[in-house]
């Protein structure tokens, strides 16, 4: 294995293939570890490795995320938790929501991502706040769009629409528009049915 | 008194409520309030609170005891509406997110864009994009400097901040077209060139600034009031801001030197020369130094890409991505020029038709995602775009510096003065547009 940078913990156990879509860099040794060792972490967990654009995303299942992260965080120095965003692959993947992790390592400049993703019916995700304290609103807000629910999130509720708020929004079978609005007992109708043209 | 805006049929609080609505303060605490705890909501329209950010004080006396932030106030859907919109059309949503640096959403956004369709932009095009941004960022933290001031009650500095951001948006009106909002960069390069006389108004504003910056030190730095409401205030450490996921300014001011430009640059910023400044304090007071320098540091950035402006194309040459419609100055104002006009109506019905597909379709990106960070006047700001393969984008999310900071307030301010909220808060710089999308 090469594993040339400076600091970087050498990694003991055999790595285990997995899939990978696109080819690294032969000079790029963090992104070569990480695949490495997070690998070697999350066993039949890294589901598959995907390098594209010149960017790093490593598909995760949800029982690997933590010791993956924990990892990361800690021995691959991916110190930020830059962003967590959704996606909603409807119709194109049976686990539709896509809990998006966006790392940086500050020490070496690198960006890695997770992707972990999950059935609506069990959309169920360990949360990462212990490891990084900024995924707080992070979830709260990938909780709100999408309705992943991030099991051990302190205090996991809507953070952008209001708390009574019905549904996910950025779901894709959500439509943009012609929901009704509930404002102080008033009911708003969707646009098509405001007014009659007889 | 009763309060107007309580939901009907809710049942009161715990303990007693008061409401508060100006000019009856004697009235409400006409009793004395005891030593009991008070939780205080502060926003979500408060004048201090830079917007609709709403803070859930609880407090002992004036001693903050815990801080909550509560955010959303100003969501609009904005990510859910570039679903439903072609790739050009993005840029004009997105730059209303952050509406004090809306170049930069554009910037950040078209930078995914190109990524995905894997095109290079005009030399002219990014210096143009560069110029503008550096611009932005010096109007962007005079706002900061002006609203700052007017909250810790420094209200000269207001009306200075104010009036020198105004000939920026000057120069960015006479550019662009609009003051904000401006949906001037496009993916592929830039909706239109630099106008004659641009130049030099730009020019003119560097003779007049650095002079201007040292009025404002003149005015605060060594100010007594000013220097005891910052100084040692807002406190948060390297450890916090990384755990907190802070970026920017603040955490520079806790003595970590990381600036996209430098750490991964983008639009050629590894060919300026120009510092980043940072200071170990972690206070309000370092982030006021720290800001004015990297206006000084925008100033230089600027200087050099106006000298490094060469005649060329400012949109990419493929005819499938760049916009059709060559933009001219008419007698009615800027619109699609008379040539290009006369050429799809009277000579080619070939050009026409693209013409009309471009504009009313758009093009194709292929499928894929990527994640693109600029340094915003406030830090990491990160596109995550992703493309299903067709003409409209299937996923934009937004890693907003605003939104992200803002978590850092509780650490900052628990266990302080409730005035140093106020001070706290500003230090972050938050705006709420790009907060809640």
């Amino acid at each position: 294995m090469t594993n040339e940078t400076s600091g970087m913990p050498r990694n003991t156990s055999s790595p285990r293939p997995a899939p990978v879509i696109g080819a690294l860099d032969d000079s790029d040794a963090w992104s070569k570890a990480v695949v490495d060792r997070v690998g070697a972490v999350a066993g039949d967990g890294l589901e598959r490795v995907v390098v594209d654009r010149g960017e790093l995303t490593l598909h995760l299942d949800r029982g690997a995320l933590l010791a993956a992260a924990q990892l990361l965080r800690d021995e691959l120095r991916c110190e930020l938790l830059s962003c967590v965003s959704g996606v909603d692959y409807l119709g194109t993947d049976e686990r539709r929501l896509h809990a998006v992790y966006h790392l940086t390592s500050l020490s070496y400049r690198k960006r890695v991502r997770l992707e972990v993703s999950v059935t609506a019916e069990d959309a169920h995700v360990p949360s990462v706040v212990g490891i990084w304290a900024t995924a707080d609103w992070h979830e709260r807000e990938t909780w709100d769009f999408f309705g992943i629910e991030f099991d051990g999130h302190p205090a996991l509720t809507r953070i952008q629409m209001p708390d009574d708020w019905d549904g996910h929004p950025q779901r894709k079978d959500y439509p943009l528009g012609g929901i009704p609005v509930e404002y102080h007992g008033a009911q708003i109708p969707p646009p098509e049915e405001r007014r009659q043209w007889a | 008194m009763t309060d107007i805006y309580a939901p009907t049929g809710a049942g009161p609080a715990d303990g007693r409520v008061i409401t508060v609505q100006g000019q009856d303060w004697d009235e409400a605490f006409s009793e004395p309030l005891g030593d009991d705890r008070i939780v205080l909501n502060m926003g979500p329209q408060h004048p201090s609170t830079h917007g609709v950010l709403r803070l859930v004080l609880e407090l002992e006396g004036e001693t903050v005891i815990t801080c909550r932030l509560v955010v959303g106030y100003l969501h609009t859907g904005i990510e859910k509406t570039t679903e439903y919109r072609n790739w050009v059309q993005g840029t004009t949503l997105v730059t209303r997110m952050d509406y004090l640096s809306p170049l930069f959403n554009e910037t950040a956004y078209c930078l995914s864009v190109e990524k995905l369709l894997g095109i290079e932009v005009p030399e002219r095009a990014t210096t143009i994009r560069v110029l503008l941004m550096e611009l932005q960022r010096i109007a962007s933290h005079l706002v900061w400097l002006a609203t700052t001031g007017l909250e810790l009650g420094a209200l000269s500095i207001m009306l200075y901040g104010w009036r020198e951001r105004e000939l920026i948006l000057d120069i960015l009106e006479m550019i662009t077209g609009l003051r904000m909002n401006h949906a001037y960069v496009r993916p592929g390069g830039v909706a239109v060139d630099l106008p004659a006389g641009a130049e030099e108004k730009i020019r003119d504003f560097l003779a007049i600034m650095p002079a201007r910056l040292g009025e404002y030190e003149d005015l605060l730095s060594g100010n007594p009031i000013w220097r005891r409401r910052t100084i040692g205030i807002g406190y948060l450490d390297l450890t916090g801001c990384v755990a907190l996921g802070i970026t920017g300014p603040l955490l520079r001011s806790a003595g970590y030197e990381y600036d996209l430009r430098k750490a991964e640059p983008y639009c050629g910023y590894e060919t300026y020369d120009f510092d980043v400044p940072t200071s170990t304090d972690c206070d309000v007071y370092s982030r006021y130094e720290l800001r004015m320098q990297e206006m000084r540091e925008s100033l230089k950035i600027v200087a050099q890409a106006l000298d490094r402006l060469r005649p060329g194309p400012i949109m990419v040459a493929d005819k499938k991505i760049a916009w059709p419609a060559q933009l001219a100055l008419g007698p009615d104002g800027l619109g699609n020029s008379f040539d290009h006009v006369r050429r799809i109506m009277a000579d080619s019905m070939e050009a026409l038709i693209h013409h009309f597909k471009l504009v009313t379709e758009g093009f194709r990106v292929p499928a894929g995602q990527v994640y693109v960070p600029v340094e915003s006047p406030r830090g990491e700001l990160g596109y995550h775009v992703v493309s299903g393969g067709t003409n409209q984008p299937y996923r934009v999310h937004v890693r907003d510096p605003s939104f992200v900071n803002l978590q850092a307030v509780p650490a900052m301010v628990e266990g302080g003065l409730i005035a140093d909220v106020i001070a706290a808060v500003a230090s972050v710089d938050p705006v709420m547009g790009g907060v809640d999308r």
